[in-house]
């Protein structure tokens, strides 16, 4: 009696138009299959692929891919290469976020008022952003050139002769990176022009009824505003170091002896150079690792300006 | 040397501004040197020498060093190339983030939380990492060393669903219901109500993946194999390459020139679109 009555609730429960999916559900689903479609095959695909690669190698050469535990990433970072890459890319975030950051809102501050000059200042700054990575190297090429490049030519008239800019392995990472702050400064700009359009006027004239110098209205006034355009341009200009390589590539080649290689440059190196692709994978592991802790700490913001929560 | 001046441009930005102002004058001198070298460079008649350090042309311009890049590298080529995968990605990207942007907006569907953050894992992942393992997809779907497979991982994009979405989301309802009401079907209303309406979007996101895929390397770099489907950045780095062996440095000037100008020159042209298009964009 009791099983009857059960079964009858079961069945009503699974009744057919419970189970027949409604139209809207399925106008949604095919017109998000496309999307959805590329985004399995290149995005989650890849991190499967990765995932797997990255645990298994060949145990003797030309043997068959087995399961090796962590032992790719062991062999990577017992890599002096890829561990030189890892601290670089340190060295390349904190020597290019923070300088464009600094740039960039300083730039955006100067040239905050509308007029004519400050529209083609604002322009000029943005050129290197419009130009490929690849051609802004190419023209960095001649400027790092020793003896008779750009630099070099004008400092010799200075009586300074400069260091071998891409040559020596103290100075090359710090070339790159200028070539970085040069490159990025003025896309960060567009930002704090923007979130400074968010700043009212009466909260500056406020700080200077009280007294307030420039210092304090900047510590007090601007930088709170600005907070979270701050917190975005950051999670941007993390994202650049670790996708954007284009130019050590032209420059430098990672060298010499390693001292320019980045991360995304090593698992380039690895997978087409050196056909390791367990380490490549374990490389690409780690990166991506790198950029979820960057853009997790945004995932708040992505919501909020994308997400089912309206503002 | 900039630190100092920088944080007088920073402290008195609004007010007093100017030394800051000032600063910030002289800075965007000093960022204009590696153009102005290009453009002078690029126009000298000699392209070896000493003399290529000028910033100051001191010659009668001329176009010497845009024939010899012209005829050391298929430059038409690379920028047919280019062209055709730029425009070739936006094409399907539209399609796509139209249909997966409406689904978002305006339908009601069981799992659709999650849906929303598997395309948010796309923005978290950047495409260009995950170069490795798409290359072994690419060409286990046969799209090794073709457009198509340059184009293919970027059919998707997250981030132009989500900006479709917005947009969609402005429209007011009303006007898809009398449309309903005179037997429009779905694509019809996304055609002739939806599209329309979120042009000013649709132009952000357009110049937001053009530029990004107009100026990408790597990527292309791992797919094309041969010389002919090389785009313009490849075919630029290669032909640096050897232009540098041969100290051809008024020829580099040029090539780069060429391959830089297209986007420079839609800039001048549509200066705020491109503006407010970067300014929405953040995290492509």
């Amino acid at each position: 009696m009791a099983q009857a009555v059960f079964t009858a609730n079961e069945a009503r429960e699974w009744s057919a138009p419970r189970w027949r999916p409604r139209r809207s559900t399925v106008l949604a689903f095919a017109m998000l299959a496309p999307s959805l479609l590329f985004l399995a095959l290149f995005t989650y695909w890849p991190v499967v692929q990765v995932l797997w690669q990255s645990f298994h190698g060949q145990i003797r050469v030309g043997g068959p891919q087995a399961y090796v535990g962590f032992d790719n990433f062991l062999k990577l970072f017992a890599d002096p290469a890829f561990r030189k890459a890892l601290a670089n890319n340190l060295v390349y975030a904190l020597g290019t976020v923070i300088p464009s950051l600094v740039l960039a809102l300083g730039f955006a501050m100067a040239l905050a008022r509308s007029s004519r000059v400050n529209a083609l200042f604002r322009a000029l700054f943005f050129l290197p952003v419009l130009i490929p990575l690849v051609a802004a190297a190419s023209i960095f090429l001649f400027l790092f050139l020793p003896n008779v490049g750009l630099l070099d030519y004008h400092l010799a008239k200075l009586a300074i002769s400069g260091p071998n800019w891409l040559g020596d392995p103290d100075i090359a990472l710090w070339s790159i990176m200028a070539l970085t702050i040069w490159k990025n400064a003025g896309y960060y700009m567009l930002f704090f022009l923007a979130g400074l359009q968010a700043v009212p006027a009466d909260a500056y004239e406020a700080a200077i009824l009280d007294g307030a110098g420039p210092w304090q209205r900047l510590r007090y006034v601007t930088l709170p505003y600005l907070k979270p355009t701050i917190g975005f341009v950051l999670v941007i200009g993390l994202l650049n170091v670790v996708t954007q390589v284009d130019h050590v590539f032209v420059l430098t080649k990672g060298g010499p002896s390693d001292s320019t290689n980045l991360l995304l440059f090593y698992v380039y190196q690895q997978a087409v150079e050196n056909y390791d692709a367990g380490r490549a994978a374990a490389g690409t592991l780690v990166m991506l690792a790198l950029l979820l802790v960057v853009t997790a700490s945004s995932l708040r913001t992505l919501e909020r300006s994308f997400g089912e929560k309206d503002a | 040397m900039s630190a100092a001046t920088l944080s007088t441009g920073v402290s008195t930005g609004e007010i007093s501004p100017k030394l800051g102002y000032a600063a910030t004058l002289l800075i965007a001198a000093l960022w204009m040197v590696p153009f102005i070298w290009m453009l002078v460079a690029a126009f000298n008649p000699e392209s070896i020498g000493a003399g290529m350090a000028s910033l100051v042309p001191s010659y009668i311009p001329t176009l010497a060093n845009f024939h010899e890049a012209w005829a050391s590298a298929d430059f038409p080529r690379y920028g047919l190339n280019t062209l055709i995968i730029t425009l070739g990605i936006l094409a399907v990207q539209i399609v796509t983030i139209t249909l997966a942007g409406y689904a978002f907006a305006r339908l009601e569907f069981p799992g659709r939380t999650l849906c929303f953050y598997l395309f948010l894992l796309q923005l978290m992942l950047a495409p260009v990492v995950l170069i490795v393992p798409n290359l072994t997809t690419i060409a286990k779907l046969g799209l090794y060393d073709s457009l198509m497979g340059v184009m293919a991982p970027y059919f998707a994009s997250a981030f132009g669903t989500f900006l479709m979405r917005q947009a969609f989301r402005a429209i007011p309802r009303e006007l898809e219901d009398a449309a309903l009401i005179d037997g429009a079907s779905v694509f019809q209303r996304i055609g002739f109500i939806y599209l329309p309406l979120a042009k000013p979007s649709l132009v952000a996101f357009s110049i937001v993946s053009v530029t990004a895929h107009w100026n990408e390397f790597l990527w292309p770099l791992m797919v094309i194999n041969s010389p002919d489907l090389r785009p313009l950045t490849v075919g630029l780095a290669s032909f640096t390459r050897g232009a540098e062996g041969a100290q051809a440095w008024g020829v580099i000037a040029a090539g780069t020139l060429l391959v830089s100008a297209p986007l420079l020159i839609a800039f001048a042209l549509f200066q705020r679109a491109f503006v407010n298009s970067f300014v929405s964009s953040g995290i492509k």
